[in-house]
Protein backbone atom coordinates (compact mmCIF):
# COMPACT_ATOMS: atom_id res chain seq x y z
CA UNK A 1 0.00 0.00 0.00
CA UNK A 2 1.26 3.43 -0.85
CA UNK A 3 2.09 5.95 1.80
CA UNK A 4 -0.21 8.22 3.19
CA UNK A 5 -1.84 9.90 5.90
CA UNK A 6 -3.24 7.35 8.53
CA UNK A 7 -7.02 7.20 8.17
CA UNK A 8 -9.32 6.26 11.61
CA UNK A 9 -10.18 2.54 10.99
CA UNK A 10 -14.19 3.42 11.39
CA UNK A 11 -16.31 1.20 13.56
CA UNK A 12 -18.54 -1.06 11.82
CA UNK A 13 -19.49 -4.22 14.51
CA UNK A 14 -22.44 -2.06 15.58
CA UNK A 15 -26.17 -3.86 15.77
CA UNK A 16 -27.90 -7.36 16.04
CA UNK A 17 -26.97 -6.97 19.44
CA UNK A 18 -30.82 -7.42 21.43
CA UNK A 19 -30.42 -4.68 24.39
CA UNK A 20 -33.65 -4.33 27.11
CA UNK A 21 -36.10 -1.90 26.57
CA UNK A 22 -38.28 -1.94 29.64
CA UNK A 23 -39.91 1.51 28.84
CA UNK A 24 -41.06 0.41 25.70
CA UNK A 25 -43.84 -1.82 25.63
CA UNK A 26 -45.43 0.17 28.39
CA UNK A 27 -45.06 3.18 26.14
CA UNK A 28 -46.61 0.97 23.25
CA UNK A 29 -49.54 -0.10 24.99
CA UNK A 30 -50.00 3.69 26.27
CA UNK A 31 -49.73 4.87 22.72
CA UNK A 32 -52.38 1.96 21.49
CA UNK A 33 -55.02 2.53 23.98
CA UNK A 34 -54.62 6.64 23.83
CA UNK A 35 -55.15 6.51 19.64
CA UNK A 36 -57.92 4.16 20.39
CA UNK A 37 -59.52 6.37 22.83
CA UNK A 38 -59.04 9.64 20.53
CA UNK A 39 -60.43 7.62 17.63
CA UNK A 40 -63.31 7.09 19.81
CA UNK A 41 -63.90 10.45 21.22
CA UNK A 42 -63.28 11.89 17.31
CA UNK A 43 -66.38 9.14 16.60
CA UNK A 44 -64.41 7.49 14.01
CA UNK A 45 -65.14 3.74 15.96
CA UNK A 46 -68.60 3.70 16.38
CA UNK A 47 -69.43 2.40 19.61
CA UNK A 48 -71.80 -0.25 19.06
CA UNK A 49 -69.31 -1.95 17.43
CA UNK A 50 -66.01 -0.93 18.94
CA UNK A 51 -66.62 0.78 22.04
CA UNK A 52 -63.82 2.73 23.56
CA UNK A 53 -60.69 1.37 26.08
CA UNK A 54 -62.97 3.22 28.79
CA UNK A 55 -66.43 1.95 27.90
CA UNK A 56 -64.49 -1.46 27.94
CA UNK A 57 -62.96 -0.58 31.91
CA UNK A 58 -66.32 0.11 33.15
CA UNK A 59 -67.53 -3.46 31.71
CA UNK A 60 -65.10 -4.86 33.42
CA UNK A 61 -65.52 -2.86 36.58
CA UNK A 62 -69.30 -4.00 36.71
CA UNK A 63 -68.34 -7.51 36.15
CA UNK A 64 -66.21 -7.54 38.91
CA UNK A 65 -68.53 -5.61 41.08
CA UNK A 66 -71.52 -7.61 39.80
CA UNK A 67 -69.61 -10.75 41.13
CA UNK A 68 -70.13 -12.21 37.94
CA UNK A 69 -66.14 -11.62 37.11
CA UNK A 70 -65.52 -14.17 39.88
CA UNK A 71 -68.19 -17.10 38.94
CA UNK A 72 -67.54 -16.91 34.99
CA UNK A 73 -63.65 -16.95 35.85
CA UNK A 74 -63.92 -19.58 38.65
CA UNK A 75 -65.73 -21.98 36.36
CA UNK A 76 -62.93 -21.78 33.63
CA UNK A 77 -60.20 -21.94 36.31
CA UNK A 78 -61.64 -25.06 37.53
CA UNK A 79 -62.11 -26.36 33.84
CA UNK A 80 -58.61 -25.21 33.08
CA UNK A 81 -56.88 -26.80 36.04
CA UNK A 82 -58.63 -30.29 36.20
CA UNK A 83 -58.44 -30.52 32.53
CA UNK A 84 -54.68 -29.50 32.46
CA UNK A 85 -53.85 -31.34 35.45
CA UNK A 86 -55.16 -34.86 34.15
CA UNK A 87 -53.84 -34.27 30.08
CA UNK A 88 -50.45 -32.74 31.27
CA UNK A 89 -50.33 -35.57 33.89
CA UNK A 90 -51.20 -38.38 31.68
CA UNK A 91 -49.20 -36.76 29.15
CA UNK A 92 -46.01 -36.59 31.07
CA UNK A 93 -46.56 -39.97 31.50
CA UNK A 94 -46.69 -41.49 28.34
CA UNK A 95 -44.37 -38.67 27.00
CA UNK A 96 -41.60 -40.01 29.44
CA UNK A 97 -42.51 -43.84 28.98
CA UNK A 98 -41.72 -43.02 25.36
CA UNK A 99 -38.58 -42.05 26.25
CA UNK A 100 -37.53 -44.37 28.55
CA UNK A 101 -38.50 -47.58 27.15
CA UNK A 102 -37.95 -49.01 23.30
CA UNK A 103 -41.48 -50.49 22.96
CA UNK A 104 -42.92 -47.47 24.66
CA UNK A 105 -41.72 -45.73 21.76
CA UNK A 106 -41.83 -48.21 19.31
CA UNK A 107 -45.95 -47.72 19.72
CA UNK A 108 -46.32 -44.44 20.90
CA UNK A 109 -44.45 -43.10 17.49
CA UNK A 110 -47.16 -43.63 15.47
CA UNK A 111 -50.33 -43.35 17.39
CA UNK A 112 -49.44 -40.12 18.82
CA UNK A 113 -48.46 -38.92 15.36
CA UNK A 114 -51.52 -39.81 14.13
CA UNK A 115 -54.01 -38.44 16.48
CA UNK A 116 -51.80 -34.93 17.60
CA UNK A 117 -52.93 -33.49 14.52
CA UNK A 118 -57.16 -33.72 15.12
CA UNK A 119 -58.48 -30.50 16.36
CA UNK A 120 -59.24 -31.55 19.58
CA UNK A 121 -62.39 -28.87 19.77
CA UNK A 122 -63.48 -31.28 16.58
CA UNK A 123 -64.23 -34.18 19.09
CA UNK A 124 -66.11 -31.75 21.74
CA UNK A 125 -69.37 -32.89 20.26
CA UNK A 126 -68.62 -36.58 20.36
CA UNK A 127 -67.90 -36.47 23.99
CA UNK A 128 -71.02 -34.51 24.70
CA UNK A 129 -72.40 -37.68 23.36
CA UNK A 130 -70.53 -39.60 25.74
CA UNK A 131 -70.15 -37.70 29.09
CA UNK A 132 -73.16 -35.46 28.52
CA UNK A 133 -73.47 -31.39 28.16
CA UNK A 134 -72.49 -30.59 31.57
CA UNK A 135 -68.45 -30.33 33.05
CA UNK A 136 -66.77 -33.66 32.10
CA UNK A 137 -67.18 -32.95 28.42
CA UNK A 138 -65.31 -29.89 28.21
CA UNK A 139 -62.71 -30.94 31.01
CA UNK A 140 -62.10 -34.11 28.87
CA UNK A 141 -61.34 -32.00 25.41
CA UNK A 142 -59.13 -29.64 28.03
CA UNK A 143 -57.50 -32.89 28.99
CA UNK A 144 -57.51 -34.58 25.51
CA UNK A 145 -56.09 -31.16 24.01
CA UNK A 146 -52.78 -30.57 26.65
CA UNK A 147 -52.31 -34.29 26.20
CA UNK A 148 -50.77 -34.68 23.02
CA UNK A 149 -48.25 -31.77 23.11
CA UNK A 150 -46.93 -32.98 26.64
CA UNK A 151 -46.42 -36.12 25.48
CA UNK A 152 -44.52 -34.76 22.19
CA UNK A 153 -42.15 -32.41 24.65
CA UNK A 154 -41.81 -34.59 27.43
CA UNK A 155 -40.53 -37.72 24.72
CA UNK A 156 -38.50 -34.96 22.91
CA UNK A 157 -37.46 -33.69 26.12
CA UNK A 158 -35.88 -37.16 27.70
CA UNK A 159 -34.65 -37.67 23.65
CA UNK A 160 -32.50 -34.32 24.03
CA UNK A 161 -30.95 -35.64 27.27
CA UNK A 162 -27.22 -35.65 26.59
CA UNK A 163 -26.36 -39.28 26.05
CA UNK A 164 -22.89 -38.79 27.83
CA UNK A 165 -24.30 -37.48 31.04
CA UNK A 166 -26.07 -41.34 31.15
CA UNK A 167 -22.66 -42.78 29.96
CA UNK A 168 -21.19 -41.08 32.89
CA UNK A 169 -23.81 -42.20 35.05
CA UNK A 170 -23.48 -45.84 34.24
CA UNK A 171 -19.79 -45.37 34.36
CA UNK A 172 -20.28 -44.84 38.26
CA UNK A 173 -22.05 -47.83 38.26
CA UNK A 174 -25.27 -45.97 39.11
CA UNK A 175 -28.72 -48.02 39.05
CA UNK A 176 -31.27 -47.54 36.46
CA UNK A 177 -33.31 -46.24 38.30
CA UNK A 178 -31.05 -43.67 40.29
CA UNK A 179 -29.63 -42.67 36.19
CA UNK A 180 -33.22 -41.85 35.77
CA UNK A 181 -34.47 -40.01 38.85
CA UNK A 182 -30.51 -37.93 39.34
CA UNK A 183 -30.04 -37.64 35.50
CA UNK A 184 -32.80 -38.17 32.79
CA UNK A 185 -35.95 -36.50 35.01
CA UNK A 186 -33.71 -33.38 35.49
CA UNK A 187 -32.29 -33.02 32.45
CA UNK A 188 -35.66 -33.16 30.41
CA UNK A 189 -36.78 -30.87 32.74
CA UNK A 190 -36.65 -27.69 31.12
CA UNK A 191 -38.11 -29.16 27.92
CA UNK A 192 -41.02 -30.57 29.50
CA UNK A 193 -41.82 -27.13 31.52
CA UNK A 194 -41.71 -25.84 27.83
CA UNK A 195 -44.25 -28.22 26.71
CA UNK A 196 -46.23 -26.96 29.72
CA UNK A 197 -46.06 -23.46 28.84
CA UNK A 198 -47.37 -24.64 25.50
CA UNK A 199 -50.16 -27.18 26.85
CA UNK A 200 -51.52 -24.15 29.25
CA UNK A 201 -51.78 -21.79 26.72
CA UNK A 202 -53.82 -24.51 24.08
CA UNK A 203 -55.98 -25.82 27.57
CA UNK A 204 -56.64 -21.04 27.41
CA UNK A 205 -58.03 -21.75 24.20
CA UNK A 206 -60.13 -24.95 24.62
CA UNK A 207 -61.91 -23.91 27.73
CA UNK A 208 -63.12 -20.68 25.69
CA UNK A 209 -64.09 -22.95 22.47
CA UNK A 210 -65.55 -25.21 24.73
CA UNK A 211 -67.71 -23.46 27.31
CA UNK A 212 -68.94 -21.66 24.12
CA UNK A 213 -71.27 -24.89 23.62
CA UNK A 214 -73.74 -25.38 26.42
CA UNK A 215 -72.39 -23.74 29.39
CA UNK A 216 -74.11 -21.14 31.62
CA UNK A 217 -70.65 -19.84 33.51
CA UNK A 218 -67.12 -19.52 32.10
CA UNK A 219 -65.33 -16.80 30.61
CA UNK A 220 -66.19 -18.23 27.11
CA UNK A 221 -70.23 -18.56 27.87
CA UNK A 222 -70.13 -14.79 28.74
CA UNK A 223 -68.57 -13.79 25.45
CA UNK A 224 -70.99 -15.82 23.39
CA UNK A 225 -73.94 -14.56 25.44
CA UNK A 226 -72.81 -10.45 25.22
CA UNK A 227 -71.93 -11.09 21.72
CA UNK A 228 -75.71 -12.83 21.01
CA UNK A 229 -76.74 -9.57 23.41
CA UNK A 230 -74.61 -7.32 21.24
CA UNK A 231 -73.17 -5.81 24.20
CA UNK A 232 -69.72 -5.44 22.72
CA UNK A 233 -67.90 -3.89 25.61
CA UNK A 234 -68.93 -6.49 27.92
CA UNK A 235 -67.34 -9.12 25.30
CA UNK A 236 -64.37 -7.27 24.96
CA UNK A 237 -64.35 -6.92 28.80
CA UNK A 238 -64.51 -10.78 28.57
CA UNK A 239 -61.77 -10.88 26.19
CA UNK A 240 -59.33 -8.44 27.89
CA UNK A 241 -59.96 -10.80 30.62
CA UNK A 242 -59.01 -14.03 28.76
CA UNK A 243 -55.86 -12.06 27.82
CA UNK A 244 -55.23 -11.40 31.43
CA UNK A 245 -55.38 -15.12 32.47
CA UNK A 246 -52.90 -15.87 29.74
CA UNK A 247 -50.39 -13.87 30.99
CA UNK A 248 -51.14 -14.86 34.50
CA UNK A 249 -50.85 -18.26 33.52
CA UNK A 250 -47.54 -17.74 31.88
CA UNK A 251 -46.45 -15.67 34.51
CA UNK A 252 -47.32 -18.26 36.88
CA UNK A 253 -45.29 -21.11 34.83
CA UNK A 254 -42.15 -18.63 34.27
CA UNK A 255 -42.13 -18.13 38.47
CA UNK A 256 -41.91 -22.25 39.10
CA UNK A 257 -39.79 -22.80 35.72
CA UNK A 258 -37.36 -19.94 36.94
CA UNK A 259 -36.96 -21.67 40.17
CA UNK A 260 -37.17 -25.18 39.09
CA UNK A 261 -34.30 -23.99 36.57
CA UNK A 262 -31.97 -22.31 38.70
CA UNK A 263 -28.77 -24.00 37.94
CA UNK A 264 -29.31 -22.21 33.95
CA UNK B 1 -4.67 -53.52 39.21
CA UNK B 2 -3.83 -54.77 36.08
CA UNK B 3 -5.73 -54.18 33.02
CA UNK B 4 -6.04 -56.51 30.50
CA UNK B 5 -7.15 -56.40 26.63
CA UNK B 6 -7.00 -59.31 24.84
CA UNK B 7 -7.90 -60.29 21.06
CA UNK B 8 -10.37 -56.86 21.11
CA UNK B 9 -12.13 -56.37 17.90
CA UNK B 10 -15.54 -54.16 17.11
CA UNK B 11 -17.80 -52.92 14.30
CA UNK B 12 -20.50 -50.11 13.59
CA UNK B 13 -22.20 -52.17 11.62
CA UNK B 14 -20.11 -52.57 8.32
CA UNK B 15 -17.15 -50.50 9.16
CA UNK B 16 -14.52 -52.29 11.42
CA UNK B 17 -13.31 -50.30 13.84
CA UNK B 18 -10.89 -52.12 16.20
CA UNK B 19 -9.15 -55.17 14.80
CA UNK B 20 -6.96 -57.95 17.29
CA UNK B 21 -5.81 -55.61 19.87
CA UNK B 22 -4.18 -57.25 22.87
CA UNK B 23 -3.06 -54.69 25.14
CA UNK B 24 -2.14 -54.80 28.98
CA UNK B 25 -1.53 -51.63 31.29
CA UNK B 26 0.15 -53.45 34.38
CA UNK B 27 -0.80 -51.72 38.16
CA UNK B 28 0.29 -48.49 38.75
CA UNK B 29 1.05 -48.30 35.10
CA UNK B 30 0.00 -45.21 32.66
CA UNK B 31 -0.15 -46.01 28.95
CA UNK B 32 -1.30 -43.29 26.92
CA UNK B 33 -2.55 -44.28 23.27
CA UNK B 34 -2.21 -41.84 20.63
CA UNK B 35 -3.51 -42.69 16.54
CA UNK B 36 -5.19 -40.96 14.16
CA UNK B 37 -8.81 -39.27 14.01
CA UNK B 38 -11.26 -42.42 13.83
CA UNK B 39 -8.81 -45.13 14.82
CA UNK B 40 -11.07 -46.52 17.76
CA UNK B 41 -8.93 -45.38 20.45
CA UNK B 42 -12.11 -44.14 22.46
CA UNK B 43 -13.95 -47.34 20.92
CA UNK B 44 -11.19 -48.98 23.02
CA UNK B 45 -11.69 -46.96 26.05
CA UNK B 46 -15.40 -47.66 26.18
CA UNK B 47 -14.71 -51.15 26.43
CA UNK B 48 -11.83 -51.50 28.31
CA UNK B 49 -14.37 -49.38 30.59
CA UNK B 50 -17.66 -52.07 29.97
CA UNK B 51 -19.24 -49.01 28.61
CA UNK B 52 -19.01 -50.79 24.92
CA UNK B 53 -19.68 -54.43 24.22
CA UNK B 54 -16.69 -55.37 22.29
CA UNK B 55 -17.29 -57.52 19.12
CA UNK B 56 -14.47 -59.76 19.92
CA UNK B 57 -11.70 -60.37 22.80
CA UNK B 58 -12.03 -60.13 26.34
CA UNK B 59 -11.45 -57.58 28.98
CA UNK B 60 -10.12 -58.45 32.32
CA UNK B 61 -8.68 -57.04 35.50
CA UNK B 62 -6.35 -57.97 37.83
CA UNK B 63 -4.98 -57.58 41.29
CA UNK B 64 -6.15 -55.78 44.42
CA UNK B 65 -8.42 -52.69 44.23
CA UNK B 66 -6.39 -49.60 46.84
CA UNK B 67 -8.62 -49.52 50.27
CA UNK B 68 -11.69 -48.08 50.00
CA UNK B 69 -12.34 -47.92 46.23
CA UNK B 70 -16.12 -47.89 45.33
CA UNK B 71 -15.73 -48.42 41.19
CA UNK B 72 -12.44 -50.34 40.12
CA UNK B 73 -12.57 -48.54 36.09
CA UNK B 74 -13.52 -44.71 36.53
CA UNK B 75 -13.28 -42.37 33.16
CA UNK B 76 -12.45 -39.11 33.04
CA UNK B 77 -14.41 -37.94 30.34
CA UNK B 78 -13.40 -35.43 27.28
CA UNK B 79 -16.49 -32.90 27.63
CA UNK B 80 -16.60 -33.46 31.94
CA UNK B 81 -20.05 -34.97 31.54
CA UNK B 82 -21.05 -32.57 34.86
CA UNK B 83 -24.84 -32.59 35.58
CA UNK B 84 -25.52 -29.07 34.75
CA UNK B 85 -28.23 -28.79 37.87
CA UNK B 86 -26.09 -29.95 40.38
CA UNK B 87 -23.68 -28.03 42.55
CA UNK B 88 -19.46 -29.18 42.36
CA UNK B 89 -20.15 -30.81 45.29
CA UNK B 90 -23.43 -32.49 43.96
CA UNK B 91 -21.44 -33.52 41.01
CA UNK B 92 -18.49 -35.34 42.92
CA UNK B 93 -20.87 -37.05 45.60
CA UNK B 94 -23.52 -38.34 42.27
CA UNK B 95 -20.59 -41.04 42.19
CA UNK B 96 -21.11 -41.55 46.09
CA UNK B 97 -24.59 -41.59 46.95
CA UNK B 98 -25.63 -44.99 45.32
CA UNK B 99 -23.25 -46.52 47.91
CA UNK B 100 -23.75 -47.50 51.65
CA UNK B 101 -21.46 -44.99 53.28
CA UNK B 102 -22.63 -42.83 56.32
CA UNK B 103 -23.22 -39.52 55.51
CA UNK B 104 -20.31 -38.54 57.64
CA UNK B 105 -17.73 -41.12 55.07
CA UNK B 106 -19.17 -39.13 52.16
CA UNK B 107 -18.95 -35.43 53.23
CA UNK B 108 -15.48 -36.36 54.14
CA UNK B 109 -14.86 -37.95 50.53
CA UNK B 110 -16.34 -35.49 49.05
CA UNK B 111 -13.83 -32.82 50.57
CA UNK B 112 -10.82 -34.64 50.33
CA UNK B 113 -11.54 -35.03 46.75
CA UNK B 114 -12.20 -30.90 46.54
CA UNK B 115 -9.23 -30.53 48.40
CA UNK B 116 -6.94 -32.26 46.02
CA UNK B 117 -8.06 -30.89 43.26
CA UNK B 118 -8.02 -27.44 44.61
CA UNK B 119 -12.29 -27.24 44.30
CA UNK B 120 -12.83 -26.83 48.13
CA UNK B 121 -14.09 -23.05 47.82
CA UNK B 122 -16.09 -23.97 44.72
CA UNK B 123 -18.25 -26.45 46.31
CA UNK B 124 -21.38 -24.92 46.09
CA UNK B 125 -20.87 -23.50 42.60
CA UNK B 126 -22.56 -24.73 39.56
CA UNK B 127 -20.43 -25.96 36.66
CA UNK B 128 -21.82 -23.18 34.13
CA UNK B 129 -20.05 -20.72 36.40
CA UNK B 130 -16.71 -22.20 35.99
CA UNK B 131 -14.42 -22.20 33.53
CA UNK B 132 -13.02 -25.17 31.26
CA UNK B 133 -10.02 -26.12 33.19
CA UNK B 134 -11.90 -25.72 36.26
CA UNK B 135 -14.95 -28.26 35.19
CA UNK B 136 -12.66 -30.69 34.47
CA UNK B 137 -11.14 -31.18 38.14
CA UNK B 138 -15.04 -31.48 38.70
CA UNK B 139 -14.37 -34.45 36.77
CA UNK B 140 -11.11 -35.42 38.69
CA UNK B 141 -12.46 -35.23 41.65
CA UNK B 142 -15.81 -37.19 40.86
CA UNK B 143 -12.95 -39.95 39.46
CA UNK B 144 -11.09 -39.64 42.43
CA UNK B 145 -13.81 -39.46 45.22
CA UNK B 146 -14.65 -43.45 44.60
CA UNK B 147 -10.41 -44.30 44.88
CA UNK B 148 -10.12 -46.16 41.60
CA UNK B 149 -7.76 -48.85 40.79
CA UNK B 150 -7.68 -47.93 36.91
CA UNK B 151 -8.66 -44.35 35.21
CA UNK B 152 -9.32 -44.50 31.71
CA UNK B 153 -8.81 -40.93 30.90
CA UNK B 154 -10.33 -39.66 27.24
CA UNK B 155 -9.05 -36.81 25.79
CA UNK B 156 -9.41 -35.07 29.12
CA UNK B 157 -7.34 -32.31 28.32
CA UNK B 158 -8.64 -32.02 24.76
CA UNK B 159 -11.11 -29.04 25.86
CA UNK B 160 -8.90 -27.01 27.14
CA UNK B 161 -6.55 -23.97 26.15
CA UNK B 162 -2.91 -24.57 26.14
CA UNK B 163 -2.03 -22.70 29.86
CA UNK B 164 -5.01 -24.75 31.85
CA UNK B 165 -3.21 -27.89 29.99
CA UNK B 166 -0.07 -27.43 31.47
CA UNK B 167 -1.54 -26.81 34.75
CA UNK B 168 -4.04 -29.66 34.85
CA UNK B 169 -1.34 -32.12 33.63
CA UNK B 170 0.69 -31.72 36.60
CA UNK B 171 -2.17 -32.29 38.80
CA UNK B 172 -3.08 -35.30 37.23
CA UNK B 173 0.66 -36.49 37.60
CA UNK B 174 0.37 -35.47 41.40
CA UNK B 175 -2.39 -37.60 42.25
CA UNK B 176 -1.19 -40.49 39.80
CA UNK B 177 1.81 -40.55 42.27
CA UNK B 178 -0.10 -39.77 45.42
CA UNK B 179 -2.72 -42.96 44.78
CA UNK B 180 -0.54 -45.36 42.17
CA UNK B 181 -3.21 -45.44 40.15
CA UNK B 182 -3.51 -47.42 37.19
CA UNK B 183 -4.38 -45.47 33.83
CA UNK B 184 -5.43 -45.74 30.37
CA UNK B 185 -5.17 -42.24 28.85
CA UNK B 186 -6.63 -41.64 25.51
CA UNK B 187 -5.10 -38.56 23.51
CA UNK B 188 -4.14 -36.39 19.79
CA UNK B 189 -1.94 -34.29 21.84
CA UNK B 190 1.85 -35.79 21.28
CA UNK B 191 3.58 -33.13 23.99
CA UNK B 192 0.78 -34.46 26.73
CA UNK B 193 1.60 -38.07 25.38
CA UNK B 194 5.24 -37.86 26.15
CA UNK B 195 4.62 -36.03 29.25
CA UNK B 196 2.24 -38.11 31.30
CA UNK B 197 2.95 -42.06 29.93
CA UNK B 198 5.00 -44.69 30.71
CA UNK B 199 4.57 -46.26 27.58
CA UNK B 200 2.80 -44.39 24.63
CA UNK B 201 0.81 -47.06 22.24
CA UNK B 202 0.09 -45.92 19.06
CA UNK B 203 -2.74 -47.39 16.75
CA UNK B 204 -2.93 -47.64 13.17
CA UNK B 205 -5.59 -45.91 10.98
CA UNK B 206 -8.98 -47.71 11.35
CA UNK B 207 -9.33 -50.53 11.33
CA UNK B 208 -7.58 -49.80 14.72
CA UNK B 209 -4.94 -52.18 15.57
CA UNK B 210 -1.52 -51.66 17.60
CA UNK B 211 1.60 -50.14 15.30
CA UNK B 212 3.73 -49.53 17.83
CA UNK B 213 4.50 -49.35 21.52
CA UNK B 214 7.59 -46.90 23.02
CA UNK B 215 8.48 -46.90 26.84
CA UNK B 216 9.61 -43.70 28.50
CA UNK B 217 12.19 -43.97 30.82
CA UNK B 218 12.58 -40.59 31.60
CA UNK B 219 11.07 -39.98 35.40
CA UNK B 220 7.78 -38.72 34.80
CA UNK B 221 7.87 -35.55 37.49
CA UNK B 222 10.56 -34.02 35.70
CA UNK B 223 9.99 -34.28 31.95
CA UNK B 224 9.25 -30.52 31.63
CA UNK B 225 12.40 -29.65 33.31
CA UNK B 226 15.15 -28.18 30.64
CA UNK B 227 18.02 -30.59 30.88
CA UNK B 228 15.23 -33.37 29.57
CA UNK B 229 14.27 -30.99 26.46
CA UNK B 230 16.21 -32.81 23.55
CA UNK B 231 14.87 -36.03 24.85
CA UNK B 232 11.37 -34.99 25.26
CA UNK B 233 11.70 -33.62 21.80
CA UNK B 234 13.26 -36.22 20.27
CA UNK B 235 10.40 -38.50 21.49
CA UNK B 236 7.70 -36.38 19.67
CA UNK B 237 10.07 -36.43 16.59
CA UNK B 238 10.04 -40.04 16.82
CA UNK B 239 5.75 -40.02 18.06
CA UNK B 240 4.96 -38.18 14.82
CA UNK B 241 7.22 -39.64 12.42
CA UNK B 242 4.70 -42.87 13.77
CA UNK B 243 1.67 -41.32 13.36
CA UNK B 244 2.05 -38.74 10.06
CA UNK B 245 1.34 -40.98 7.01
CA UNK B 246 -1.30 -42.77 9.02
CA UNK B 247 -2.10 -39.60 10.38
CA UNK B 248 -2.43 -38.21 6.37
CA UNK B 249 -4.54 -41.06 5.15
CA UNK B 250 -6.98 -41.39 8.28
CA UNK B 251 -7.31 -37.31 7.01
CA UNK B 252 -8.50 -37.98 3.57
CA UNK B 253 -10.96 -40.63 4.95
CA UNK B 254 -12.25 -38.74 7.31
CA UNK B 255 -12.58 -35.97 4.04
CA UNK B 256 -13.95 -38.49 1.94
CA UNK B 257 -17.00 -39.53 4.28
Amino acid sequence: MAESAPRPVAFRGGGFQPSPRRWAPWLAFAAILGLWQAASAAGMLPSLFMPSPVEIGRALGSLAASGDLGRHLGASLYRIGLGWTLGAAAGLAVGLAMGLWSMARAVGIPVVSALFPIPKIALLPLFILWFGIGEPSKVATIALGTFFPTVVSAFGAVDNVPRNLIRMAQSFGLPVAEIVRKVVLPGALPGVLSGFRISASIALILVVAAEMIGAEFGVGAYILLTGNLMQIDRLLAGVVVLSLLGLAIGAILGRVEAWLLRWR
Amino acid sequence: MDLRLSGIAHRYGDLTAIERVDLTVGSGETVVLIGPSGCGKSTLLGIAGGLLAPGAGRVETAGAAPAGCLNPLTYVFQDFALLPWRTVEGNVALALEHHPLTASERAERVDAALALTGLREFALVYPKQLSGGMRQRVGLARAVVVRPAILLLDEPLSALDAQTRELLMADLLAIWERERTTALYVTHNLAEAARLGDRVVVMSRRPGRIKDTLAIDLPRGARERPEHAAAMADLQARLWRLIEDEARVAEREVADG
